[in-house]
């Protein structure tokens, strides 16, 4: 194969275990994890039609959606959470795949977890029955999110039947100025393709901006590659990304460590690889960002102001983002930074990191909460937690009026019981601001986690870099 | 799973763009452990008052549209999260087909995993179909997948591009897993082949 590729076709043609003459693959899944909510009918499926699962090695399991952040030890008081903890439990044992419950200290975010473990590798095919499954991408893997049709069907074969998608690059250069950070570059990028502009494409990150980002910055892009569309998004491994694997619980050790660093390397797309799209953004020209409607493509700067739908020419489109409005209760040319909060929520998959908290300690020492909001710092992994404490970050939270919670998925969906009530507006470091997603009726406004802490602070939105001046 | 081959039904409009997951399906019913019964939640946040009653304005609660089994859609249907209890929820409902302009490629992918059809036109297309839609119960589509072709009830014809593959196992119901277990030599020898090429794997 002389012909030039994309990092997408390489790892693409590494997993071909079969190609029909109509272009369906077959494609080999070397991880698969798992958590509670997209995987009991699965696991009841391979009961039902006396099947195993083909590689338990493969597969880690952790529990994450619907625990509680509040002290665990008394068990998980709603029913159904509880029940379906328990069923992922249970279906673990009987299927031999590894566990992680929810007082192990490795349990997490499926997406914190994985990286953390050394689980996630360069040239790798991961899937979850998760969306966000794309964070994995930053270790230049190939991560998607799967429903759990698909999820029985990893468990069963180890396989899935795929065809091609498009190679995309977004490619972005420049030095992002101090404040503007990896979830500022994601939500720009989204902003200018859309929710939909990544469909049926790998989105590749390339750039100064993104060379310059931490593998937690590179998670944090990667990860909200499906919120513009695209089921996955990938960003060549280089020495940052080995160092981050390197004695990982699960990553190669010795020689094969060396080996795979050769392969690694050679992963990275051929300098004419074709792209079927381009894109490109000056970070240098970026500002911190802050979402105003119900779509992550609602976003404007935190100088700008809320923009009037009237202009949009397609009526289906114009409807949907007056009625955007209507639910955030805002009217088009109000400041944002005159938009006063009631919640602050920091955590996620998107930015629940060790270097996502050092961010927000940076700006709330020796600051206090505004009085007239409630902020909650959900880590994203029991280790991202216990490593946050060895630095001292829990008493800068605490001293500034943060709750400090047990790590889990939260108020990003809450589905366990840390919810917005109907009507509370929330500066959140999360990835979706759909209508109801942190809470019926609730308003939610996606921000970096920097934003969110001055954001904390002055009880509205504020621009951080004003105010760590 | 269940064969599609051709339905003739009420199609409800649905004129908005991004329709997303947690919309179609609101996070609280994503704790059940079974497949079946979520139709109860589709789009509940609309489709109930605060009080459990039903919401008029909504439109699968409109008399002419409660038999819908055919959504017409603005774009980007079914984006967000990769739940795949959002076309459960649909097709507990009773709805089996979804037109729009573009779909979310993991919900896209979920549908023709549970019988459903979901069905990309063009913005002439979709836009004539949600017309077709306001005439409400006076106006059914008949959806035929074999030909690839919707027909109004003026008789209008519209063509429609699916994948082969997609259509195959749609037509005759198959069952994805036990097709890929015949392939299940062929999976072994990559198993074998990697062992030695990426060992670290």
């Amino acid at each position: 194969m002389s012909k030039s590729r994309t990092i997408y076709d390489k790892i693409w043609d590494d997993h071909l275990v079969n190609t029909n003459d109509d272009g369906t693959s077959l494609i080999y899944i070397d991880r698969h994890l798992v958590h509670e909510v997209t995987s009991p009918q699965a696991f009841e499926g391979l009961r039902m039609t006396k099947r195993k699962v083909r590689c338990p090695e493969k597969t880690l399991a952790v529990v994450d959606h619907n625990v509680p952040t509040t002290d665990r030890k008394n068990g998980i008081e709603d029913e159904e959470s509880r029940i379906q903890v328990e069923a992922l439990e249970k279906n673990c044992k009987e299927f031999g795949v590894e566990y992680f419950n929810e007082l192990d200290i490795r349990q997490g975010i499926v997406h914190v977890v994985g990286p953390e473990q050394g689980f996630t590798l360069p040239g790798t095919t991961i899937m979850c029955g998760d969306s966000h499954t794309s964070t994995h991408g930053a270790f230049g893997a190939l991560a998607m999110g799967i429903g759990t049709s698909e999820v029985e069907h990893i468990l069963a074969t180890q396989t899935l039947i795929q065809r091609k998608a498009k190679n995309f690059r977004v490619n972005v250069g420049g030095t992002a100025p101090d404040g503007v950070t990896a979830k500022d570059i994601i939500l720009s990028i989204i902003g200018e393709i859309g929710a939909g502009g990544g469909t049926g494409s790998v989105i590749e990150y390339t750039g100064k901006a993104i060379s310059d980002l931490s593998m937690e910055g590179r998670m944090t892009v990667c990860n909200m590659s499906i919120e513009g569309g695209a089921r996955a998004g990938l960003i060549g491994p280089d020495e940052k990304t080995f160092s981050y694997i390197k004695d990982r619980p699960r990553s190669p050790k010795g020689d094969d460590f060396d080996r795979a660093v050769d392969y690694w390397n050679a992963l990275n797309s051929d300098k004419d690889a074709y792209f079927d799209r381009d894109v490109y953004l000056d970070a240098a020209a970026l500002p911190p960002v802050v979402t105003w409607g119900t779509s992550p493509e609602d976003v404007v700067s935190i100088n700008g102001e809320v923009p009037d739908p009237e202009g949009i020419d397609d009526e289906i489109r114009k409807e949907t983002k007056k009625s955007a409005l209507e639910y955030m209760d805002l009217k088009p040319g109000t400041k944002i930074k005159d938009i006063e909060l009631d919640v602050i929520f920091i955590g996620s998959c998107t930015n629940g990191r060790i270097e996502d908290l050092r961010e927000v300690a940076k700006v709330v020492e020796g600051h206090h909460v505004n009085e007239n909001l409630n902020a909650m710092i959900v880590p994203g992994s029991g280790l991202v937690k216990e490593q946050a404490i060895n630095e001292g970050l829990d008493k800068i939270f605490m001293a500034a009026g943060f709750e400090w919670r047990e790590p889990g998925c939260s108020m990003c969906l809450a589905m366990n019981p840390d919810k917005l009530l109907p009507g509370q507006r929330c500066a959140s470091t999360s990835n979706r601001n759909f209508e109801g997603r942190q809470g019926f009726r609730g308003r939610t406004h996606l921000v970096s986690p920097a934003m969110a802490a001055a954001a904390a602070i002055a009880g509205r939105f504020v621009d951080v870099r004003d105010f760590v001046k | 799973m269940e064969k599609f081959k051709n339905i003739t039904a009420v199609a409800a409009p649905l004129p908005e763009v991004n329709v997303d997951t947690d919309k179609i399906i609101p996070k609280q019913y994503l704790k059940t452990i079974e497949r079946t019964g979520l139709g109860k939640g589709l789009f509940s946040e609309l489709r109930y008052n605060d009080d459990g009653t039903e919401n008029e304005d909504f439109v699968l609660n409109k008399s002419q549209y409660r038999n819908a089994k055919i959504l017409v859609a603005g774009d980007n249907f079914g984006c967000g999260s990769s739940r795949e209890h959002a076309p459960w929820a649909l097709l507990d409902y009773g709805i089996k087909v979804v037109i729009s302009t573009s779909f979310a490629d993991i919900f896209y992918n979920n549908c023709f995993k549970n019988g459903m059809l979901p069905i990309v036109l063009d913005e002439t297309e979709v836009s004539l179909l949600m017309e077709e839609t306001e005439r409400g119960s006076n106006a059914t589509l008949t959806v035929d997948l074999e030909s690839q072709e919707i027909t109004t009830s003026d008789g209008n014809k519209i063509n429609f591009k699916i994948d082969k593959f997609l259509k195959h196992c749609l037509l005759n119901g198959l069952d994805d897993i036990a097709l890929t277990l015949e392939k299940n030599s062929e999976i072994g020898s990559y198993e074998d082949k990697i062992k030695s090429q990426r060992p670290w794997v």
